[in-house]
């Protein structure tokens, strides 16, 4: 097991040393400005995310996790460092960028399909040349029979997965999810885990992935980002050399339970978990 | 009659209709209470029987009055709402100029209509969808306001023009408060149709009332009291069936649908 401490001076790079990084942050700070203190959300941010690499991010509510997905989606200014997206400074979303929520956010007046083209839409592109594009996600994820189903008439796992299928209708290279399968139960959150492993290892996206789940965000990743918080700030990467595709049953391989107790001690370390 | 063995809420409605107009008659012959005061219900169907042509007449004008008001109160209302939600300058300016606007007695302000509009049909329409527009603007800017940031994060994470923001999200999602404050407007804009017929006019059910008060005609003023309610009553539930006819996805609606 590989682990690295990364400071201010210690860049972590990308998996593969011939490509270049896909996802560029350096130094990002940002802080809200409530009057007289302003308060310090991220604090010297560096990560570098190689194309087609799987990385998670853990951490404890209010590290910041969430701000830094807006930052690099380009929803949110940062106050100081940069981002970089495909060697492009991000100031606004990036192309090629797809974002899925911890609230799947359909819109309760179309149905799947309509839903699941809405992005179709905004980017401006013909829905025609994309309806069966759409259609055939929505079946491989289990919702053929509810294309022409409203949200209201599907469970959450189901409704989560639209809008997964949503998220990469238009077949984006890098995928931001924020704690997507936080507000589902933990069987439907397993599938889902294991159905987002194999959508990975079939495209290959850039996918940045948010949690405050540790078994989930080992189970995912090629590498783990964990987070502290007062202020946000990455504590530690590590490396997670378990061989894909992952099934499920790889949570209780020792190798898996090595990975995860690592990170339970570490949150213990920076005091957000009491170690009895 | 399906509605009648079906709903037992309908059977309560016409229940309780017939019972207060049968002690309105019954209270009338009792105490001998003279016509020119509370005319009896009898009276009052009698004087409309006899003359459906001229009740007809009125009753059409206010109506054409009232709908009038109430389709400029919505465009100029849900208008005014997304100027208001789409620029904080607009926002600062036309809120507070439609709250100070708003605190002035709208029925004060319809002389004034009739000095600038003249006695036709314009003044009327004018007062109708004045006092129509607050409702409709005030919760239309909420409705098109409570959009889940969520949601417009994930328009601006696909780049979507603005216009999109607003049409494909903003809109729709403020349907639902839209009709509430239609519900409301709709009968506002009565309202200021009948003060509107008050102040000056030759035709409507408002001016009847008038002319039947200066002669003690009180069947007449009691008949058209009583068209004036039952307009009233259909174009809110006309409102009503347009909400379940657009918003069938809508919470309220669900378990309507659900249980069909």
């Amino acid at each position: 097991m590989r682990s690295k401490r990364a400071s201010s001076e210690t860049v972590a790079d990308g998996r593969s040393a011939t490509s270049t990084p896909y996802v560029r942050v350096s130094a990002v700070s940002k802080s809200y400005d409530h009057g007289d203190n302003p308060a310090l959300v991220l604090r010297d941010v560096t990560l570098n995310i190689a194309p087609g690499e799987f990385i998670s991010i853990v951490g404890p509510s209010g590290c910041g996790k969430s701000t830094l997905l807006k930052c690099i989606a380009g929803l949110q200014p940062v106050t100081s460092g940069r981002i970089m997206v495909k060697d492009e400074h991000v100031l606004a979303p990036p192309d090629n960028m797809a974002i899925v929520f911890q609230r799947d956010v359909l819109l309760d007046w179309r149905t799947v399909l309509d839903n699941v083209l809405l992005m179709v839409e905004f980017k401006g592109l013909k829905r025609r040349d994309y309806e069966a594009r759409a259609t055939q996600l929505l079946t491989t994820y289990g919702l053929g029979d509810f294309l022409h189903r409203y949200p209201w008439e599907l469970s959450g796992g189901m409704r989560q997965r639209a809008a997964i299928c949503r998220a990469l209708v238009v077949d984006p290279e890098l995928l931001l999810m924020d704690e997507p399968f936080g507000a589902l139960d933990a069987m439907t959150r397993d599938d889902l885990n294991v159905e987002l492993e194999r959508l990975w290892y079939a495209t290959r996206k850039t996918l940045l992935f948010i949690t405050h789940g540790i078994d989930e965000a080992v189970y995912l990743a090629d590498r783990v980002v964990v987070m502290a918080r007062n202020p946000g700030r990455i504590a530690e990467i590590i490396d997670i050399d378990i061989p894909r595709p992952r099934p499920l049953s790889v949570r209780q391989a020792p190798q898996f339970g090595k990975y995860t107790s690592e990170i339970r001690r570490l949150f213990a370390s920076l005091g957000v978990v009491r170690s009895e | 009659m399906k509605w009648w063995t079906q709903s037992e809420y309908g059977r309560t409605v016409v229940f309780v209709l017939l019972l207060m107009v049968g002690l309105w008659e019954l209270a009338d012959r009792m105490f001998g209470i003279r016509t020119f005061l509370l005319p009896p219900p009898s009276s009052v169907a009698v004087e409309i029987f006899n003359n459906p042509g001229f009740y007809g007449y009125q009753s059409l004008y206010t109506i054409y009055i009232t709908a009038m008001g109430f389709a400029l109160a919505i465009i100029f209302g849900v208008g005014l709402a997304i100027a208001i939600v789409s620029s904080k300058l607009l926002d600062r300016l036309l809120y507070t100029l439609l709250i100070a606007s708003n605190s002035v007695p709208k029925v004060a302000l319809a002389p004034i209509f009739v000095i600038w509009l003249g006695t036709g049909g314009e003044p009327k329409v004018a007062i109708a969808a004045l006092i129509a527009v607050f409702p409709i603007v005030i919760n239309t800017t909420l409705g098109l306001r409570a959009v889940d940031p969520d949601m417009v994060d994930l328009a601006r994470s696909a780049r979507a023009p603005n216009h999109h923001v607003m049409l494909k999200i903003r809109l729709p999602n403020a349907l639902p408060s839209i009709f509430a404050g239609a519900k409301v407007g709709i009968s506002f804009a009565l309202i200021g149709a009948i003060v509107g017929e008050f102040v000056a006019g030759e035709r409507g059910l408002g001016y009847v009332i008038l002319t039947s008060q200066a002669t003690f005609n009180s069947p007449r003023a009691f008949a058209a009291i009583i068209l004036l309610s039952v307009i009233g009553t259909i174009m809110f539930f006309i409102v009503e069936l347009c909400e379940r006819w657009l918003l069938p996805w809508h919470v309220s609606q669900r378990s309507a649908k659900a249980a069909r």
